[in-house]
């Protein structure tokens, strides 16, 4: 049976969702945002998911053991504005059942 | 003025199709594309990476796709202005546009069909006070014509390739070149990091990091820059030039503008038939559009663009019947006097 997993997310005008993603759709962060059309279309996901643009990045909030970043999306980061230190891109964290609970912001659109 | 029958807005790989599919109806096209090069994001933003969804292509990479489209619609020698943004749209008394670019290129055009993907990549800038007041004063997102930085001191921000093949490039023009970037790592072809290194060491370039340019100064024009360096206090930079390099994003830009029927970032078209907007004469196709069940897909965009060349056909070609033919049968016949066709059956007998 398909398992969800509830993630807390707030959008760019500071407005939490509680969603539940599915964990069985292969999913990554940036498509669940776009799944529940939590930002306007176009304005996420701008490179289609290839850590090439950070119109997916978003800051977590909680202890969550994330998978470790990849060259590409670090090197990313390093390009990108608004980075803090719990910056990540949302389309390269796979959404699974350890993600239960997760909280996390969409940064602001540059 | 440029005349053509098809103006198509955007040179990604659904704009390329539709110069084929245009061609088999004996219709011209030109093509307006902001970016310097065909290919859309498939060669600005993924050439090296495959697509395993375009039919007959169990694997492809984005710039071979490019070429190929390119080799295509050769024959059928679609025009380009290239590195110009549409800005405006005119229809005129005898039913056509007129589309005038952001440089004042003028295109006259029966049909205009939009296939501008996610719009027109605009230079991505740092949110620096003041930085705009700067911007043709010193500060530039794009460098259109190095010499205008002959002995001049610049520095440039960023990580990626452009900061790093323009540095290399600017250390023989200008008389001072300075690399800014938030980490000691690059991110880049492995020969151009090595070439800064190179240059670095010879003191050619300097090379700033981990920092990061946090004010701009001046009075009639940029005169310097604040940087701060990770963990130090802030030092001030004399400086000709500032040129940021953070890579592009597509906005929708002036399109926006055109009284067309926009919805979730893109344009509302009539998919029952033909792709066109509110607009009649003007069609929108590829990831730009968008009616129920779209699917923003290259494969897509190729159907999106056939259909709409119909549509084209009997707006230019009013009254005239339209009969389909298969280019297996009928061959092709290019714009530059070439033909393609498939090779006649051979009758001989066996003894």
């Amino acid at each position: 049976m398909a398992l969800d997993v509830h993630i807390q997310i707030t959008d760019r005008d500071g407005i939490l969702h509680d969603v539940q993603a599915p964990a069985d759709m292969a999913l990554n962060l940036m498509e669940v945002v776009r799944l529940f059309e939590l930002v306007p279309e176009g304005t996420i996901g701008v490179c289609g998911g290839m850590a090439m643009c950070a119109s997916c990045q978003c800051y977590i909030q909680s202890s969550h053991e994330l998978t470790e970043k990849l060259d590409d999306e670090d090197a990313m980061l390093s390009e990108a504005f608004n980075v803090k230190s719990t910056s990540r891109l949302g389309c390269q964290i796979q959404i699974s059942p350890e993600l239960e609970g997760l909280q996390i912001e969409l940064a602001p659109e540059d | 003025m440029i005349t053509t029958d098809i103006l198509i807005i955007g040179a990604g790989p659904t704009g390329l199709f539709t110069v084929f599919e245009a061609g088999l109806l004996k219709l011209k096209c030109h093509l307006i594309d902001a970016l310097p090069q065909p290919g859309g994001q498939c060669s600005e933003i993924y050439p090296k990476k495959p697509i395993y969804d375009i039919p007959a292509y169990p694997e492809i990479l984005a710039g071979e796709l490019t070429d190929k489209l390119l080799e295509q619609s050769k024959q059928f020698k679609p025009g380009f202005t290239l590195g110009e943004r549409a800005q405006t749209i005119e229809k005129q008394a005898d039913g056509s546009f007129v589309v005038t670019t952001n440089k004042g290129t003028q295109h006259k055009a029966s049909v205009v069909a939009i296939a501008g993907g996610l719009g027109s990549f605009e230079p991505r800038k740092p949110a620096i006070e003041n930085l705009q007041s700067f911007e043709d004063k010193g500060v530039a997102y794009i460098i259109k014509d190095p010499e205008v930085y002959r002995n001049k001191k610049v520095v440039i921000a960023g990580g990626g390739d452009s900061a790093l093949d323009w540095a290399i490039f600017l250390s023989d023009v200008a008389s001072e070149v300075t690399l800014i970037h938030r980490r000691n790592e690059f991110r880049g072809a492995l020969d151009s990091v090595d070439k800064v290194q190179e240059l670095k060491d010879k003191g050619l370039i300097k090379l700033i990091t981990p920092a990061e340019v946090t004010a701009v100064f001046g009075d009639s024009k940029l005169e310097s820059i604040e940087v701060v360096k990770l963990g130090e206090s802030p030092v001030r930079i004399q400086t000709d030039a500032f040129i940021p390099l953070f890579g592009l994003s597509p906005k929708l830009g002036p399109i926006s503008d055109w009284g067309l029927e926009i919805e979730k970032n893109a344009i509302k078209v009539n998919n029952a038939l033909d792709y066109q907007t509110n607009i009649p004469g003007v069609f929108a196709i590829g990831d730009i559009n968008t009616y129920p069940g779209k699917l923003k897909l290259i494969l897509c965009g190729f159907h999106e663009a056939t259909l709409m060349c119909q549509a084209a056909y009997k707006i230019i070609n009013p009254g005239k019947r339209y009969v389909l033919k298969y280019t297996t049968v009928s061959g092709i016949d290019g714009f530059d006097g070439s033909r393609k066709e498939a090779p006649k059956a051979v009758v001989k007998s066996i003894d």
